[in-house]
């Protein structure tokens, strides 16, 4: 009786011995190996040896800190307009999709069935000198001839806003997906006009979507190395994503590398906790895990 | 070299399939090399992959012998090459060339357009190599370079029949002869060359005859660069007056200060796709491989190539066996085949870089005055008078190689010019 209650007792965690096998092989190991390799001196030919070498941080920090401030604000600025854009799209699909809401949805999502690179590439299209923006703009005489987009810092940011707004959408939607509409009702019978029951009670509902989304666009968007390749040229509109891949697949420089991706990781991190801290509830962490 | 001759009067059809030869752009996913770093997980480090004999190649040679004493003809071979570097036929698969090859010599070439960078395919092959595997491919194309160097000195070669290169050493050029980076082309033979130098449009820039009229105000956001790790820096060396052969580190230094001079009137590091916007006038100047610049005019475009005055960089895509090719004799025996005037005229008719058979010349000059079209005519008469093709003496005393490094110099000389194409 009493084994079969200990087993009982053991069930969930066998249950969940699966997901845990996945992240430690898939994410804990890889970690902790690139955490061993950003620590290792040498080079392709002679190999890399663990030195606990770790002025690796210190030289790649110095080097490349401008990549990673950019890549930080940029991330923020993108993530600040797709957070304008997004929330009246989810809005508007959550309360008056109706029946068609799946049909939006997809909509939403149906850039995501081209590859990401050939989407980026588009936006090279359309920015270009003589393309349908720019273009246009020179046409009615509302810019100089020496005006252009591409390889700005705008151009990069627009196509890391572009690439990224679905991730912004789809948790606000769920969010908003989730509140009631006799909530809304009540409201208006208490006496609350439009604006005030949004502010006051749609709005807070939909906080943990908000938080879920600023954390799944901020984090890649912050790590992309596309955009900035293919809008942006190397003059100041490098991002560290684009450093990081340069140094493993072409200057097989893989302690720089990793290193430059464990100090991406931290500060990514350190401010995610103090985001967390500041406007993160119990709500929203478990609809960020969910 | 001087400018280039006029554009071409070429028929449409001549131009069927031609696109410039490095047209694609940077694979984005390019996992290979990680494939490295996975297979040390079991250790706390990643072992070298340097080969024990390095630089011991004399040692090597009773081996290299005795390598070629055993293989046997097998009737086929697969070659791995770039898009657009092959004759083409009536249909897109089709290859004259190929074709005389295999009618002459009884070998069937699997022939495979796999190779769209240096780095992303040494990504490929570099973790089979390593892991003492077959490649699948008994020839490939590599530029020379940080990834030929690299093959080299990992022993991921193999070493040609010296007594198999006969019509090599009857036809090639002196260019691609013993070269800096091969002596005595051991591991590898030339498939084609080209140079960097600069492309402009006269409509909206005066001549450019130096890398110096790059600093030029008046091209400010309207000027291309390389971004890459060979072209780029060997360019600045060149335009400091230092050969970057024998450059050292300072001169690396100078260099990048040259390079930051023109930083700020650059409206992009180019990886692969300068010429779309030279040719729409985006660009007004921009570095530019020379057999670009060719097609480009030959689809009626008006651009000038120029090999600076103080000299520009040429590189040279090579020929050369993977280790553990399963047909090595068969791929030996069409890298030599091609250094046939015949062949090595149907070739660069088709890819207009810098041929490694001179003589080629000669093929066309007799086209030209056989042809029975003026079209024709014409035509022949341009290849055969383009220095894009056939660079003279003076052109070659101004061209040079790219700066074989050390692994420890390649991390001072990444650490300098990278911050610069990636700022």
């Amino acid at each position: 009786m009493r084994w079969r209650a200990f087993k009982a007792r053991l069930a969930p965690y066998y249950l969940v011995l699966p997901g845990w096998l996945w992240l430690v092989i898939f994410f804990v190991v890889p970690l902790l190996f690139m955490l061993s390799v950003s620590t290792m001196t040498g080079n392709i030919l002679d190999g890399f040896k663990q030195t606990w070498h770790l002025s690796t941080y210190v030289d790649a920090w110095n080097s490349y800190h401008t990549q990673i401030i950019r890549s930080l604000i940029y991330g923020l600025i993108a993530t600040a307009v797709c957070l304008i854009i997004a929330y009246p799209i989810a809005y508007w699909i959550a309360f008056r999709g109706g029946r068609h809401k799946q049909v939006y949805l997809f909509l939403l999502l149906l850039p995501f069935f081209v590859s990401f690179v050939i989407r980026t590439q588009s936006w090279e299209f359309m920015l270009d000198d003589h393309g349908m923006v720019v273009g246009l703009l020179r046409t009615f005489g509302l810019v100089g001839s020496n005006f252009h987009i591409l390889q700005t810092p705008v151009a990069v940011i627009g196509g890391l806003i572009y690439n990224f707004m679905p991730f912004t959408v789809l948790p606000i939607y769920v969010a908003l997906e989730r509140v009631d509409p006799a909530l809304l009702e009540a409201s208006s019978d208490l006496y609350a006009n439009k604006a005030s029951a949004f502010l006051r009670v749609i709005f807070p509902l939909s906080i943990p979507g908000v938080f879920a989304a600023v954390l799944l666009t901020f984090v890649p968007v912050a790590s992309d190395y596309v955009n900035a390749q293919i809008l942006g040229g190397g003059t100041n509109t490098t991002m560290v994503g684009t450093i990081i891949e340069s140094q493993y697949l072409t200057n097989l420089d893989y302690p720089t590398a990793a290193s430059l991706s464990f100090i991406l990781m931290a500060v990514l991190l350190i401010g995610i906790f103090l985001y967390a801290r500041l406007l993160g509830t119990e709500d929203a962490m478990e609809m960020a895990g969910a | 070299m001087g400018e280039q001759p006029d554009p071409l009067p070429l028929s449409p059809d001549l131009l069927r399939g031609l696109t410039q030869r490095r047209f694609s752009r940077r694979t984005m996913l390019k996992a290979g090399g990680i494939g490295a770093l996975a297979s040390a997980l079991a250790g706390c480090s990643i072992a070298g992959t340097a080969a024990a004999g390095n630089g011991s190649f004399p040692g090597a040679y009773a081996a290299r012998e005795e390598f070629w004493k055993s293989q046997k003809k097998h009737g086929k071979f697969v070659f791995a090459n770039w898009p657009a570097y092959m004759d083409v036929g009536k249909t897109p698969s089709d290859h004259p060339s190929l074709n005389l090859f295999t009618k002459q010599t009884g070998i069937s070439v699997d022939y495979k357009e796999v190779i769209n960078e240096d780095d992303s395919f040494y990504g490929v092959i570099e973790p089979e190599l390593a892991a003492k595997q077959d490649t699948n491919y008994d020839l490939m194309v590599i530029t020379n370079g940080i990834y030929l160097d690299l093959l080299i000195q990992q022993d991921f070669l193999v070493p040609l029949d010296q007594n198999r290169m006969t019509n090599f050493y009857t036809y090639s050029s002196d260019l691609v002869r013993s070269p800096s980076y091969d002596r005595g082309n051991v591991f590898t033979m030339a498939w084609q060359s080209g140079i960097t130098g600069i492309g402009y449009n006269p409509k909206y820039v005066d001549k450019i005859t130096s890398w110096d009229d790059l600093l030029d105000p008046k091209l400010k956001g309207h000027l291309g660069m390389f971004a890459d790790n060979e072209d780029l820096p060997c360019s600045a060396l060149c335009a400091i007056g230092v050969n970057p052969e024998t450059s050292t580190p300072e001169d690396w230094h100078k260099a990048a200060e040259w390079l930051q001079k023109v930083r700020p009137l650059v409206r992009k590091f180019y990886q692969q796709d300068y010429l779309g916007q030279l040719k729409n006038g985006d660009l007004y100047a921009s570095m530019a491989w020379s057999g670009d610049i060719f097609i480009a005019n030959s689809e009626g475009h008006n651009l000038k190539f120029v090999v600076p005055k103080e000299g520009a960089p040429i590189w040279t895509d090579n020929m050369c066996i993977p280790k553990y090719a399963q047909n090595p004799l068969d791929s030996m025996i069409y890298a030599d085949w091609v250094y046939q005037p015949e062949p090595a005229a149907m070739l660069a008719d088709y890819i207009w870089y810098i041929t490694p058979v001179p003589a080629t010349q000669q093929i066309f000059l007799h086209n030209a005055k056989t042809a029975d079209n003026p079209k024709d005519k014409a035509y022949y008469q341009g290849l055969a008078a383009s220095p894009l093709i056939f660079p003279d003496k003076s052109d070659f005393a101004r061209l040079h190689r790219y700066r074989v490094l050390t692994q420890d110099e390649t991390k001072q000389w990444n650490a300098i010019f990278q911050p610069i194409y990636q700022s």
